[in-house]
């Protein structure tokens, strides 16, 4: 949620222009993301949302630039306001980024058990952290390691510092990431589906917990998800994702009260909940469900790429692919010259 | 149980569990001892109607998957009953029990693990109807297009092998091959939540099509509270082995009883923004099945613990005809 007095003209944190992101494999040249522009403000949270193949992580992948061979950024620029000024993300050197990863910039993932160390005690991870960036001793580290713990709810925190993270279970793994990546208080925080992994009321705890730290901390927040319930719950902008471009976005109250892409619209309303659905002859309640499935990226069709699948597709949907267009205001866009009929 | 002058039952369910437990050991060291039991399934008891959708919703640990398993003897119950068309199964040898593999089918969660990569299509639907001997050689080639028919594939699928398909169709073909012994019942354990959000509401709307056409019982698991509410007539909530919860599916999202019901529809996110403020977040983690809390499972969790809930393993109480809760505070969300 947007921090209370803040301009909402300020700056952005993060502001992508023209990103594309390609992987250059044995059957072709797949681009992932294809032409990404996105902005986020201090205090606010954008969720990108989109299936597999949508190209949301190689998105957030591209941010941090731990997009491996044989991928590489082909085009646009990723500029971060941090603490030492401006910088490109998209041609930044690896000493740049390092200072900036886990200090400026914070980073969650969907299974911690890969992105924490499994060898090194939770505690002593955080505390490297702090020393790297913080300047601080080893022993300032690791209380502020034990205190960044026990901020994030996890119970005795002197002892859990001293457990590996196969000892954790996956809510606390994931609670050991969050304050890993927040221990330095991060200008942006990338959290890339933090609580697919997780059940629901831990997905509740977790939430909450990050909400909670972002109002504390002022960060602005990128959230990866496929799950629109949880970009309800959690985002104040959203960017729809499909086949490696942003088909819709702006306001998470427009967006989802007044869809303007076939695909949002369709997503929407494929979600099951009561009241929604359509009835069929025999009375039985049923989805609105999607025909086909996510395009091949190596075999895109012509023209709008959501087309083949979309019920109000138009001989001039595949003539060429549409801008992302001002729909009811400049703040909400679509990728679809039929949005006044959606 | 009924007597000749009783008043007409209700017919007997196609399928009855009374108090099914499913442990599995724990081993520990060299020598491999067991050093405890995981109570995967801790005696619970429920039936499934003629033609009825059931749902069996929970968390990670709650049972679920194994209470499915237990049914069709991928798992071995401990102890307890299940009773299939009035028959029980639990004493029956591998031999005798064969027939009942073929009444009572599973829908698994994950498409790419549950097909044999190199086997082609009508290899996997036909390995089902030479195992079970149905049909002859000659008349299986029809049976498995009119399989694919069912479940919207292309009959031209039948030579292509798993990896040619999206993992929507793949879940078609795990469906056509469950299909294929014509069960009466059958288990779908998670079948859509490995899909994308665009192909699971198609899927859905196929279990939904082929439950009503065949007529078949299913028991639908899932940690999806939507698709519970959507598909079942019926739900059953399961928290740490138990049940803590069984009501007709309207009932049971409207005026819950138990409160970890309560607090599991509170969790879930929602796309309506609104509802976001009203959330009640549960404190801590789901306890250790191999060393479950005395008396209600759910008490470390509960708000509304009192100390004889350390004691009592709550029984399932009726609250409303059809509507049993495994909670001794009856009086609360009356």
């Amino acid at each position: 949620m947007s921090v209370t007095g803040e301009p909402s003209e300020a700056p952005p944190v993060l502001s992508i222009e023209g990103l594309r992101t390609h992987f250059e494999t044995d059957r072709g040249n797949v681009r992932s993301v294809d032409g990404v522009d996105l902005s986020i403000r201090r205090g606010e949270t954008l969720a990108i949302v989109g299936e597999s193949g949508s190209g949301k992580s190689v998105t957030s992948l591209s941010i941090m630039r731990l997009i491996g061979q044989p991928g590489r950024i082909a085009g646009g620029s990723m500029i971060f306001a941090g603490d030492g000024g401006a910088l490109d993300l998209a041609t930044a050197t690896e000493t740049q980024m390092r200072r900036l990863w886990g200090n400026q910039i914070g980073m969650i993932f969907q299974e911690p058990m890969t992105s924490l160390n499994p060898v090194q005690r939770a505690g002593d991870q955080i505390a490297e952290a702090i020393m790297l960036h913080q300047n601080k001793g080893r022993a300032a580290a690791r209380e502020a390691a034990v205190a960044m713990l026990r901020r994030v709810g996890i119970p005795a925190p002197e002892r859990r510092a001293r457990d590996y993270p196969h000892q954790m279970s996956g809510g606390m793994r994931q609670r050991v990431m969050i304050a890993m990546a927040l221990c330095c208080r991060p200008k942006l925080l990338i959290a890339d589906e933090p609580t697919t992994a997780l059940d629901v009321t831990i997905q509740a705890q977790i939430l909450k917990l990050m909400k909670e730290l972002q109002e504390e901390i002022g960060m602005a927040v990128l959230f990866i998800t496929h799950d629109l319930a949880v970009v309800a719950e959690v985002a104040d902008k959203v960017a729809v994702m499909y086949a490696g471009r942003i088909v819709e976005s702006g306001d998470v109250d427009t967006v989802f009260a007044h869809p303007r892409h076939p695909y949002t619209k369709a997503l929407l309303e494929s979600v099951p909940r009561p009241g929604h659905g359509m009835i069929d002859e025999k009375g039985r309640r049923r989805l609105h469900a999607i025909q086909g499935t996510v395009p091949n990226l190596l075999r895109l069709p012509p023209g709008c790429s959501f087309a083949p699948r979309c019920g109000y597709a138009i001989e001039a949907c595949r003539a060429g692919v549409p801008s992302l267009m001002p729909t009811d205001s400049e703040a909400h866009r679509a990728r679809c010259i039929r949005w006044e009929v959606v | 149980m009924t007597t000749p002058d009783s008043p007409t039952p209700r017919p007997a369910p196609l399928v009855e569990v009374a108090n099914l437990k499913t442990y599995f050991p724990v081993n520990e060291g060299v020598l491999s001892r067991t050093v405890g039991h995981v109570h995967a399934v801790d005696d619970i008891s429920f039936h499934i109607g003629h033609s009825e959708v059931v749902g069996l919703v929970g968390e990670s640990g709650s049972g679920k998957t194994t209470v499915g398993r237990s049914l069709v003897r991928l798992n071995r119950a401990t102890a307890g009953s299940i009773r299939f068309e009035g028959q029980e199964l639990t004493g029956l040898s591998d031999r005798e029990f064969q027939p009942y593999r073929r009444k009572m089918q599973i829908i698994f969660q994950d498409p790419f693990a549950s097909l044999d990569p190199r086997k082609r299509v009508d290899a996997i639907i036909g390995e089902a109807l030479s195992i079970h001997r149905l049909g002859r050689r000659s008349e299986r080639r029809g049976r498995i297009a009119e399989l694919l028919r069912l479940v919207g594939l292309p009959e031209d699928a039948m030579a292509r092998f798993p990896h040619e398909f999206s993992g929507g169709q793949r879940q078609r073909i795990g469906i056509a091959r469950a299909l294929a012994v014509e069960p009466r019942f059958v288990i779908a354990d998670e079948p859509v939540s490995a899909l994308d959000v665009s192909v699971q509401a198609q899927i859905v709307n196929l279990i939904q099509d082929l439950q009503s056409e065949l007529g078949l019982s299913l028991l639908f698991i899932a940690h999806d509270l939507g698709v519970i509410e959507h598909l079942c007539d019926r739900t059953i909530v399961m928290y740490l082995g138990r049940i803590m919860e069984v009501a007709p599916t309207k009932r049971l999202y409207s005026a819950p009883r138990h409160p970890y019901t309560r607090a599991l529809l509170s969790a879930a996110p929602s796309l309506d923004r609104n509802a976001a403020h009203e959330k009640q977040v549960l404190e801590g983690e789901v306890p250790s099945p191999i060393n479950p809390p005395s008396g209600c499972v759910f008490r470390t969790r509960c708000p509304y613990a009192i100390k004889d809930c350390a004691e009592i393993v709550p029984p399932a109480i009726a609250v409303e005809p059809d509507h049993v809760s495994a909670c001794i505070r009856t009086e609360l969300f009356q």
